[in-house]
């Protein structure tokens, strides 16, 4: 059982879960009745991400649940430090029924370890990758801005925003968002 | 520099942690604190648990669980500095409200008369109110379990308790899943003020002086650095004071407000701190002095005779089993004597005793303390119940339930 949002690191957990051979696995958006559906599945471990909201409502209802046998509120083996403060680390919290044996929950707390900092990885990439891109948008309008009110050349206009970014200690982009917010208070309607 | 981390939930009562930090009383004692925001009671507890922070912001009945092992592995945590007194407001949709006196004020002061107008209403709706907590081991609940049982109703019966993160409660009101909620501040003002819901109840008039959130540290941790501790406690002492001034109630609402706070218009921060409620959105505010304490009348001291009437309500409503070795546990979570050894000679108010009876003063009194001038505020709860420490017994055999 699964209790994600995200679609994207829900199906990635989902599919290392699969090949690792574990079957019937369920993924449920913590919305609206969602207790009322992990209760009808019954599952015998719950992955959820640590900073889900709804983690109170989760285990309000593993407390009073009497459809669940009696639960361990976190974990499996209290003593594992290590590897609590892993699942920690990589957002992961799980909750085990009573009486699933230690040797088949590890292999499954460490998937979700590997692939929830797998996800993370990713995520951070694709915001560095999102952030590149805009970062040029800013730059193409300083430079239409230049080329336009000082009738500079493209590479012109780019070789200026450089070497001023360059004598004021900044980045391009910087220098840039600087010359639009400029022109825009100036009304050049660049 | 000594760097502590400290978890902590969006709400106004997180207040003395974010201006020890944003008002450098914590660098004066030569802490870098760093405040990790949690958007969960559970994760808030796990961080400390398993050491991914030295100190938390905690519901004060969640210390006592965690220590007790209520709802998972024991793990012994403490308690030597309340962050807050107070603060809790109860609030209904409108269409529930309608069947309550329409002054809400008048709903404010008489908690009796409202207990009563509310037990009338339920057999009037169409179905159980279903009623948003924070957690069930919270002083909110506990409170309104406290007070509904005045009026015959059995919450566990009556109603139907969801729990829900206090950021999520105004959504879940206004999409239907719940008919109001209790919970910290300003999570009833931005429902009130959004045009959802109306107050029903406010926590200081129903125990006018209630434990609320504690500063709750593990206790191997605790013992183990001593100095950093007693530098903690002076550092917190004096944002407490800082944010207790009426003077600088809108700096404190704008710091609040800030997104990596509570990120809350400061205008839903600011009724709580000034004690002038909305209860309905173009109403003439209510006044409710004291909704909310950081300092005076020594509101930090861990009285341990607050732990015990929490271990009295879970004991009461079959949270806890009783025993007499969970009684002394559940005191012992408060620890007024590392609260005195931290702040002896500093100037801070210091009682002079670690017990008191709970619910006897109507009137505020000087009491015998070690620093001149300390006056306890009055502490009434609204049924005149009086909770007397030694005798937990007794005082639990005087309710139904």
């Amino acid at each position: 059982m699964i209790v994600d949002d995200t679609g994207l690191r829900a199906s990635i957990l989902e599919d290392g879960l699969a090949e690792a051979g574990f079957d019937d696995i369920h993924i449920v958006p913590p919305r609206g009745g969602f207790v009322a559906r992990i209760e009808r599945l019954a599952p015998d471990v719950v992955l959820m991400d640590l900073g889900s909201p709804s983690r109170d409502t989760l285990e309000e209802m593993l407390v009073v649940s009497r459809a669940l046998a009696r639960p361990i509120a976190m974990f499996v083996d209290q003593s594992d430090d290590a590897m609590i403060g892993a699942a920690i680390d990589a957002g992961v919290s799980a909750y085990v029924v009573d009486g699933l044996r230690k040797e088949r929950v590890k292999p499954i707390l460490d998937l979700a370890i590997r692939r929830f900092n797998a996800f993370a990885k990713l995520q951070s990439e694709l915001d560095e990758a999102r952030t590149v891109i805009a970062d040029r948008k800013t730059i193409d309008r300083a430079k239409a801005i230049l080329m336009k009110s000082r009738n500079l050349s493209e590479p012109d206009a780019y070789a200026l925003l450089r070497s001023t970014a360059m004598n004021q200690g900044r980045r391009i982009v910087e220098v840039a968002e600087a010359l639009i917010t400029a022109s825009d208070l100036l009304g050049d309607g660049a | 520099m000594t760097r502590i981390s400290a978890a902590f939930l969006p709400l106004t009562d997180s207040a003395v942690l974010v201006a020890a930090r944003e008002k450098g009383f914590a660098t004066e004692q030569g802490i870098e604190l760093d405040l990790i925001r949690s958007e969960s009671w559970a994760t808030l507890r796990d961080r400390l648990v398993y050491g991914q922070v030295q100190a938390a912001h905690m519901l004060a009945p969640l210390a006592i669980a965690v220590t007790l092992g209520l709802s998972q592995h024991p793990t012994s945590l403490s308690t030597p500095f309340k962050l807050s007194v107070n603060g809790n407001i109860f609030v209904m949709g409108t269409a529930f409200a309608a069947a309550l006196d329409p002054d809400i004020a008048r709903r404010v002061e008489d908690p009796i008369a409202t207990a009563h107008d509310f037990a009338a209403a339920i057999g009037l709706y169409r179905r159980k109110p279903v009623i948003g907590i924070v957690h069930r081991f919270s002083c909110h609940a506990l409170l309104l379990r406290y007070w509904l049982g005045y009026a015959g109703i059995d919450p566990d019966r009556d109603l139907v308790l969801r729990v829900l993160p206090p950021s999520l409660m105004t959504a879940a009101l206004e999409a239907g899943e719940i008919d109001g909620f209790i919970a910290g501040e300003p999570w009833g003002t931005v429902a009130v003020q959004a045009g959802s819901a109306e107050i029903v109840m406010v926590g200081a008039r129903v125990w006018q002086r209630g434990v609320e959130k504690v500063l709750a540290v593990r206790t191997d941790w605790m013992d183990a650095n001593a100095e950093t501790v007693d530098r903690m406690l002076i550092a917190l002492d004096r944002a407490a004071a800082w944010c207790d001034d009426p003077a600088h109630h809108c700096e404190l609402a704008e710091l609040l407000a800030r997104p990596e706070y509570v990120g809350r218009d400061p205008k839903a921060i600011l009724p709580a701190l000034s004690g002038r409620l909305v209860g309905r959105p173009d109403d003439a505010p209510v006044k409710v002095p004291a909704t909310i304490l950081f300092h005076r009348e020594a509101a930090a001291f861990p009285w341990r005779s607050h732990a015990l009437w929490i271990y009295s309500q879970l004991v009461r409503w079959g949270m806890a089993e009783p025993s007499v070795e969970a009684e002394r546990q559940a005191a012992d979570v408060f620890r007024s004597d590392v609260y005195r050894r931290a702040l002896a000679g500093t100037g801070a108010p210091m009682p002079g005793a670690s017990l008191k009876v709970e619910g006897a003063l109507s009137e505020p009194m000087g009491v015998g303390s070690h620093s001149a001038g300390l006056i306890l505020g009055p502490d009434r709860f609204f049924d005149g119940r009086v909770f007397d420490p030694s005798d937990i017994e007794g005082y639990l055999a005087t309710f139904r339930r």
